[in-house]
């Protein structure tokens, strides 16, 4: 279980970033994080993965509190990050380094089959779309195995189709070993299509406002009404997140987010 | 290249097949192109001279350079200058590349030795680097050491300049991707900072191979008595201007022949920069 209690980030520069952020995840649990430009959602997830540790309170993992990167926490970036001086194959095996090389190889084969990029491996980096790239990113990433993985707006620089296709994918991929998905967006369609648990943020400082459980069972048809509910319901979450009057009307309050997004 | 066609069904593969070798011989011919200019010129001057319109006696035709050439080669004295200028050449270089990769290496990683050292370093290289030349002979003889010493200098500060900048300018993103990876910090020199810095590296060196072959001729004109450069001043004192022509033609041949073996022995770790044209040119 991964454990938040009371996490606070400030800047040296002053900035306050995040205030008193508290929550509990559970193992194997998909958990959406939604919230207005600079609310903190990317010094959560820093201070989660052990790249900007928090200034006060604690991120624990089972029990075990994480102040530096941990080889049980993966992160996938806006960006895909990879090396461009290695072929795919080398990308994907990057953090296995330690493991013998007949091993390594035979992993880094199963992922890029498993993202369906085979014939890819000997390409570089900079022969992919970006679709591909992201793909061979979260192969990267969930090739160690992480129990914990962290993904900051993975697919906001994608097209629509290609992000619908890497949504899908990704739960496909988080089926095989079910690790903790901890995915900030700000795609109130993505939040309510992938997570089981929405937590909306509220700005200046960046602070927990509303947890919303998104009780669908899988796997989730998007043109539901059930679904447009939950949609619904997180977007006049956001926007009561940013001190808006509530419109009555469903259209207007979907229409005053839409506008502000 | 090596695609078999089995049966040209379409008319565009049919074009496609036909254009390819064209391709392929202007990609070949295009380069020559650019000696079209050189060599027109010099068979122009070859043809005034012969045809007498000048006596091309300081301005020696080519016919009379390669003779030159020639009688140098033939006495043994030529392969004697250009090893003793190879040797100038590759001390000073190797001298200059060690000193600018590990004073560029230290200014980039740590700050505060780039707040201490680059201020110094770089009111140095406001001097023009001949002006050392005399404080080089006062200090190091006029013999071998204050040669390669000039040299050196010369090699120094684009390398300096080229390893510290490319040090800065490592993408942060990356570095991060080695840090979720707990690269120790040996492992990430090796395997982010290094290939991050390769090809900015390899430009430095060969800015620095360039400045090398630069300050040789100045290195040999303080008193040489043997290397391509003391030809020039002997060419020059002698009046014999077919024997400067002659150097001078040598140093551009040695000077893009070393430049160009750079290049080679560099490539195959660049290779993943040339994806790009590589996927064209095989297209
Ligand atoms: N390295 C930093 N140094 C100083 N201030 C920072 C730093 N990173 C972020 N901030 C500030 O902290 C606040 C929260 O930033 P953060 O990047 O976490 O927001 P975010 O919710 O991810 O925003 P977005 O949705 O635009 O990505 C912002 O006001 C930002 O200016
Ligand atoms: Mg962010």
């Amino acid at each position: 279980m991964l454990a938040l209690e009371r996490v606070g980030k400030t800047y040296p520069n002053g900035v306050h970033a995040l205030e008193r952020f508290s929550a509990e995840i559970g193992q194997g649990e998909i958990v959406a994080i939604i919230g207005g430009s600079g609310c903190g959602k990317s010094t959560l997830l820093r201070a989660i993965a052990g790249l900007d540790p928090a200034s006060t309170g604690k991120v624990s993992l089972d029990a075990i509190a994480i102040s530096a990167p941990h080889e049980k926490i993966g992160i996938i970036f806006q960006e895909p990050r990879l090396l461009p001086w290695l072929s795919v194959a080398d990308n994907i095996g990057f953090g296995l380094s330690d493991l013998p090389a007949d091993i390594r190889r035979e992993k880094v084969a199963k992922a890029l089959a498993r993202v369906g990029l085979a014939e890819k491996a000997k390409a570089w980096p900079r022969e992919l779309s970006g679709g591909q790239a992201q793909r061979v990113a979260i192969a990267r990433a969930l090739v160690p195995q992480p129990e914990v993985l962290l993904l900051d707006e993975p697919f906001s620089a994608l097209d629509a189709f290609t992000r619908r296709d890497l949504q899908d994918h990704l739960l496909d991929l988080w089926a095989d070993t079910r690790p903790t998905l901890i995915l900030v967006t700000h795609d109130v369609e993505e939040a309510v299509a992938l997570a089981d648990r929405v937590l909306v943020m509220r700005p200046r400082p960046g602070r927990l406002f509303e947890a919303i459980n998104i009780n669908l069972a899988r796997p989730r048809d998007r043109n539901s009404t059930l679904f447009d509910d939950f949609k619904r319901h997180v977007l006049t979450s956001l926007d009561r997140s940013l001190d808006r009057t509530v419109p009555d009307a469903h259209g207007r309050s979907d229409q005053g987010a839409a506008m502000w997004w | 290249m090596g695609m078999t066609v089995e049966l040209p069904t379409t008319g565009q593969i049919e074009a496609g097949t036909q254009v390819a070798p064209l391709a392929r011989l202007r990609r070949y011919l295009r380069p020559l192109l650019g000696l079209l200019l050189p060599l027109a010129l010099a068979a122009g001057w070859e043809l005034t001279v012969w045809l007498g319109f000048s006596s091309g006696r300081l301005v020696p035709p080519p016919s009379k350079v390669f003779a030159t050439i020639g009688e140098l080669a033939r006495s043994g004295e030529l392969s004697r200058h250009i090893w003793v200028t190879l040797w100038r050449v590759a001390s000073g270089f190797a001298l200059g590349v060690i000193a600018g990769t590990i004073m560029g290496a230290i200014s980039g990683y740590w700050g505060l030795a780039r707040r201490l050292l680059d201020p110094t370093v770089q009111a140095l290289r406001a001097i023009p680097s001949i002006a050392w030349v005399p404080l080089f002979i006062l200090w190091l003889g006029i013999f071998e050491t204050s040669k390669v010493a000039l040299i050196a200098v010369g090699v120094f500060f684009p390398v300096y300049l080229g390893v510290m900048g490319a040090i800065l300018s490592v993408d942060r993103k990356i570095v991060e991707v080695g840090r979720i990876f707990r690269l120790s910090g040996p492992a990430m020199i090796r395997r982010i900072l290094l290939p991050a810095v390769l090809p900015a590296y390899v430009l430095a060196l060969r800015v620095g191979l360039g400045l090398g072959w630069m300050f040789v001729v100045a290195a040999e004109f303080m008193g040489a008595s043997e290397g391509l450069g003391y030809l020039l001043i002997d060419g020059q004192q002698l009046g014999k201007p077919a024997q400067i022509v002659a150097a001078i033609v040598i140093f551009a041949i040695l000077g893009k022949a070393t430049d160009w073996l750079l290049e080679i022995a560099t490539a195959p770790l660049l290779r993943w920069q040339d994806a790009f044209s590589r996927q064209a040119g095989g297209a």
